[in-house]
C-alpha cells in the first residue's frame, strides 16, 4: 500500500506542509517495502487549479491513502472520484502521522475548504 | 468620447458620478460594467428593455472517442481538466474557455457547448440609453459580460460614460481599455487615497489621460486631496457631503434632474472633460 503525505522539505525527518496543492514535495511512502520516495509538486507554483493538478499528481502517483491536515475542494473531488481515501493529520512530524495513521487513529478528513484560489 | 468612471475602493461615488454624467449629456449612453452588483438601471429605470444572454464555451467529452492520451489534461494552463479512472473530469468554473483541449486532442473527442453566466439588458431613459451587465449568482468570471458589453458601444457616435467595477484588477482594465479619458472618483479617508493610489498607477500604466473627482467633501482633513496635490494630479470638481445628494440617492433619483445646482456642476464637469480630451 502507498500513503502520500505533503511535506514542507524532502527529508523524512521533516514537517508535514500545511496545506496539500501548494506543499513542495509530496512522500510517497511504500508500507510494502518501506521505500520512501520524494516527489516535487509541479502544481505548487501553478497560478490557478493547483487543487486539481496536484490531484492528478497523486493519482498519477498510484497511492492509496492520503495524509493530509487540510485540503481544497477541488483536489477533494479529483482525489474522492479515484476512490483514494483522505485522513487528516494531527501532528507536524511526518513519522509521527504515518504512525498514527497505522495504528487506525486518524479519521477521514470531511471539512473540505474552499480553496485559495490565487488569494492565500 | 468615451469616459470611464472608476475608484480603487467601492461605495466612493463611481456610479453617482457616473449616472449624472450620463444624464446632463444631451444624448448619451450609460454602460454599467459593474457586473456584479449593477446598480445604474435603479436610477434610470430604462424603458424598452430588451435582453440578450451572454454565454462562454465549456468543454465536454465524447467519452467513446476518448483514449486517455491526456493531451488536454497537459494542455490547459488553468488545470481545469483531470484524468481519472479513464475518464475526464471538467471544472467549470476554472475554464477560461480558451477552447484549447477540444483543438489539441487527436482525435477530436471534446466538443464544446454554451453556458449561460448572466445578461446584457438595452433600455433607454428619456437621453440615455442605458446599457447593464447581470452576472449570474455564483459565476466566477464577468469578463465575458462586460467584453460583450463594451462591444456593443463600439458603433455609437454618442458620449459613453462607462461605469467601472470597483478595484484595479483585470474586469477595471477591460472596462478603460478603450477610454478616452478616465474619471477617478475618491472619498476623503486613508483607506480610500491609498486605493485611488492604485487606480492612479493603473491610468498610468494605459496611459491614458485623466482626472480626480473628490466626492463627499466636508471640513477637516481630506487625504485624497492632499494626494492629489502631491502628485500634481488634476481635480477636476469637488463634490460636497451633502444629506440632499444622500436623500435623492437613497430614493433611485437622479439628482441633476431635480436639483439645478448639480445640474450646473455635472454640466461643467462633462464639458471640462471634453475639451481636455481634445487636447
Amino acid at each position: 500500500m502507498k500513503i502520500l503525505i505533503p511535506v514542507d522539505n524532502p527529508v523524512f525527518e521533516g514537517n508535514v506542509s500545511v496545506s496539500f496543492a501548494r506543499a513542495p514535495y509530496f512522500l510517497v511512502y511504500n508500507t510494502d517495502s518501506k521505500d520512501k520516495l520524494f516527489i516535487t509538486n509541479t502544481a505548487a507554483d501553478s497560478q490557478g487549479g493547483a487543487g486539481i493538478k496536484a490531484g492528478q499528481l497523486v493519482i498519477d502517483a498510484g497511492v492509496n491513502i492520503l495524509l493530509t491536515p487540510r485540503i481544497g475542494e477541488n483536489a477533494a473531488q479529483v482525489i474522492n472520484a479515484a476512490g483514494i481515501k483522505i485522513y487528516k493529520t494531527l501532528n507536524e512530524s511526518i513519522e509521527k502521522s504515518l504512525n498514527a495513521y497505522l495504528k487506525n487513529e486518524l479519521s477521514e478528513l470531511n471539512d473540505v475548504h474552499p480553496g485559495f484560489h490565487g488569494h492565500h | 468620447m468615451k469616459i470611464a468612471v472608476l475608484s480603487g475602493k467601492g461605495g466612493t461615488g463611481k456610479t453617482l458620478v457616473a449616472v449624472n454624467l450620463a444624464a446632463v449629456s444631451l444624448s448619451s449612453v450609460y454602460v454599467d460594467c459593474d457586473v456584479e452588483e449593477p446598480n445604474g438601471h435603479l436610477f434610470f429605470k430604462p424603458q424598452n428593455v430588451i435582453e440578450e444572454t451572454v454565454t462562454v464555451k465549456i468543454p465536454y467529452v465524447l467519452p467513446n472517442l476518448c483514449d486517455g492520451s491526456r493531451k488536454c489534461v497537459e494542455f490547459c494552463r488553468f488545470h481545469a481538466l483531470a484524468y481519472v479512472n479513464n475518464k475526464l473530469i471538467v471544472f467549470e468554473d476554472i475554464c477560461h474557455s480558451c477552447g484549447g483541449c477540444a483543438l489539441v486532442c487527436p482525435h477530436h473527442a471534446i466538443k464544446e457547448r454554451d453556458k449561460a453566466i448572466g445578461v446584457i439588458s438595452k433600455g433607454q431613459s428619456r437621453n440615455v440609453e442605458v446599457l447593464s451587465g447581470f452576472l449570474n449568482p455564483g459565476e466566477v468570471s464577468g469578463m465575458p459580460i462586460i467584453k460583450g458589453l463594451l462591444e456593443n458601444t463600439k458603433q455609437i457616435n454618442k458620449t459613453i460614460i462607462v461605469d467601472c467595477p470597483p478595484g484595479s484588477a483585470c474586469a477595471v482594465m477591460e472596462s478603460i481599455k478603450d477610454a478616452d479619458y478616465c474619471l477617478l472618483v475618491a472619498e476623503p479617508t486613508i483607506f480610500g487615497t491609498h486605493n485611488l493610489a492604485m487606480v492612479h498607477e493603473l491610468v498610468n500604466v494605459f496611459q491614458k489621460p485623466f482626472a480626480v473627482i473628490l466626492n463627499k467633501c466636508g471640513t477637516g482633513e481630506n487625504p485624497a486631496k492632499t494626494y492629489c496635490l502631491e502628485h500634481n494630479i488634476l481635480i477636476i470638481s469637488e463634490i460636497p457631503y451633502d444629506n440632499g445628494i444622500a436623500d435623492i440617492s437613497s430614493n433611485g433619483r437622479i439628482l441633476v434632474r431635480e436639483n439645478s445646482k448639480y445640474q450646473k456642476l455635472f454640466e461643467t464637469l462633462l464639458a471640462n472633460m471634453l475639451e481636455r480630451s481634445k487636447t
